[in-house]
């Protein structure tokens, strides 16, 4: 049996803040330990850390993706892994370990090695949790629009805790689909990938960057031309990179470009900081306890920290944006007669009072449907005015509606009614 | 999850109690949504871009592959100022990270201009290290379109012709007149564009 004794108190007592104290009661709160389902995103460095917290907390179902392979530098920070387990799989190594450190019959950890958007939308849809710890914008991006959608597609709500580092600063956030804001909502406040002026790097380098931005951007092209493409990960390539930049640097009387700089600005890495991870992972992990187990109010909805000047963390509600692209307009449902047109479907769509549109651009999945504007796109597509709307996409699928009267675009699933023939052409 | 529980519970009261007050529409059975039809975030920012393009004359959109909106080419025949006349080809390739990157603009032709280099690089502020995602794909066709009307020596991509445009505007003229016409430079043959 495993010692649960500091976990108990916290359930076993009501708090004064508690919001639900009516329907609270201990003993549900206990079983939601061993029967919430929690998927972890990323086995990184701060994956680790969550599935260490949530299985020493006593939670017991728990899937882990990650597409990642372990690498030699991984091992100063990301603790689950050791040197022998290089090359292999971040999830399944993670996986294994969590489960031979707390028992094969106390836990239930199942890994995926590949990548999130390989799953299926009824696989997210398991879950009563998602806790993201990803370095990358795209994914993070995709499983926030994808448990957006499922909780309007299907009304089921699963919450996105989201952590990120960046050296010594990071934020962990809460997003309950529909209700709060979403990672969408915020994008345009996320930094900005250090970028350098063409020009600068060109004739004015000041800094070892700029050097190796000029060999990695200008001279990598005008050696190789456009057929051999620069992989930061063959050492060669590394190599060159290094040596060009040394030598711009000499000309220019720079100092400072290193291989493990070069290697730095071409794989755009930022350090990463053992224990900024954890303080983050802590923070995603007390959230995922409290909003499991309701004993106490969870993160409304945005901490961030900063631990680069003196330690500072200040915590605030990030409000919904009301044109946000992914939670804005929650797509609608709309039935449509299998005989229209695309023409049809834009006339009845016009007469709609409620949208307020005149002249709308559509697209699906695959493109473009029809674009009002500009003329040129206008031209292609308005051969498809005259098909069918079922022969365009197919039952189910999303389409996007945008009109220069429209501040959002709309969004509405298609499904075809089996009304064949137009009734005006009998 | 007993609180999110409420709040749903709230929202779908207050839904049924706004579909009392109008008029009942038929209900359907739902069906499930296939997996890979919902469109990405970026292209629905694409499409907001280009539906709310608001162009000068100068510049033309070609898509040659019409069923996406993440590559096509761009004209730009500038209406005035040195390049007057000019047909300048520029390839936009955006990728599925927009707005979070900037699109990639390449000028296709081999050109004499102070901001843009022999490979076809553009020294455009928005284009890199001023890019942000509250900027949209017109505002950076505009900015192509101010390039064409004022050069800027100051930020050179092209050295020689910065220099040029900055001791000699009459010789910078003339140089940009021979370019265009097809000819060499300094000993650096360029693209014919007119």
């Amino acid at each position: 049996m495993r010692d649960h004794s500091s976990v108990i108190p916290l359930l076993k007592t009501i708090g004064p803040f508690n919001e639900v104290a009516d329907d609270y009661n201990y003993q549900s709160a206990w079983d939601r330990l061993s029967t919430s389902k929690i998927l972890v995103i990323g086995a990184g460095g701060l994956g680790c850390e969550i599935l260490k917290n949530l299985a020493l907390t006593g939670f017991k179902n728990i899937h882990v993706i990650d597409m990642d392979t372990i690498d030699l530098s991984n091992l100063n920070r990301q603790f689950l892994f050791r040197h022998k387990d290089i090359g292999k799989s971040k999830s399944e190594i993670a996986a294994n370990f969590i489960k031979q450190r707390i028992g094969e019959d106390n836990i239930n950890i199942i890994p995926f090695f590949g990548k999130i958007q390989d799953k299926s939308i009824e696989f997210y849809s398991q879950f009563d949790l998602v806790i993201s710890g990803l370095d990358s914008i795209e994914a993070r991006r995709w499983i926030n629009a994808t448990l957006v959608n499922l909780s309007s597609s299907n009304n089921k709500i699963i919450p996105l805790i989201d952590g990120g580092t960046e050296g010594f600063r990071g934020q962990s956030r809460v997003i309950i689909p529909s209700f709060t804001s979403c990672f969408e909502c915020t994008l345009d406040l996320m930094s900005q990938k250090i970028t350098y002026p063409v020009c600068t790097i060109a004739n004015t380098p000041r800094l070892p960057e700029h050097c190796i931005e000029w060999a990695h951007l200008i001279q990598w092209n005008i050696e190789f031309g456009s057929t051999k493409k620069f992989d930061a990960d063959i050492p060669q390539h590394i190599q060159w990179m290094y040596e060009t930049a040394l030598n711009r640097a000499k000309i220019f009387k720079i100092e400072g470009v290193t291989k493990q700089l070069t290697l730095g600005v071409c794989k755009n890495i930022i350090p990463a900081i053992a224990s900024t991870n954890s303080i983050i992972a802590a923070s995603c992990c007390n959230e995922a306890f409290k909003l499991l187990t309701d004993s106490n109010p969870y993160l409304n909805n945005y901490m961030s920290y900063s631990g680069d000047y003196s330690i500072y963390t200040y915590t605030f509600e990030n409000n919904k944006r009301s044109n946000c692209s992914v939670c804005g307009s929650l797509p609608k449902k709309i039935y449509v007669e299998s005989y229209k047109t695309l023409q049809q479907f834009i006339e009845d769509i016009k007469d709609k009072q409620e949208i307020q549109i005149k002249n709308p651009s559509i697209s699906s999945i695959s493109g473009p449907l029809y674009m009002s504007s500009p003329t040129e796109l206008q031209k292609i597509t308005k051969n498809n005015l005259s098909k069918k709307l079922n022969k365009l996409i197919s039952n189910g699928d999303e389409i996007v509606i945008t009109d220069v009267n429209l501040p959002i675009s709309l969004r509405l699933i298609v499904y075809f009614t089996s009304d064949e023939k137009d009734p005006e052409l009998n | 999850m007993l609180k999110i529980r409420q709040l749903q519970k709230k929202r779908q009261e207050e839904e049924e109690e706004a579909a009392k007050s109008q008029s009942p529409t038929p209900t359907r059975d739902s069906t499930p949504v296939n997996k890979n039809s919902k469109v990405s975030a970026a292209q629905l920012r694409i499409q907001k871009d280009i539906t709310e393009l608001d162009l000068p004359p100068s510049i033309k959109l070609t898509f040659p592959q019409p069923s996406s909106l993440f590559e096509f080419d761009l004209k730009l025949i500038p209406n005035s100022g040195y390049y007057k006349n000019g047909k300048f080809q520029f390839k936009c390739e955006i990728n599925s990270n927009f707005p979070i990157e900037p699109p990639k603009i390449k000028c296709l032709n081999k050109i004499y201009h102070p901001n843009i280099d022999l490979q076809g690089n553009i020294c455009l502020n928005i284009l890199r290290e001023d890019w942000s995602p509250v900027l949209s794909l017109n505002s950076i066709f505009i900015g192509l379109n101010f390039l064409f009307l004022e050069p800027n020596p100051n930020d050179p991509l092209n050295k020689e012709a910065a220099n040029c445009l900055v001791k000699d505007k009459k010789q910078f003229e003339k140089n940009v007149n021979n370019s265009m016409k097809g000819g060499y430079i300094d000993g650096v043959y360029y693209d014919r564009v007119i």
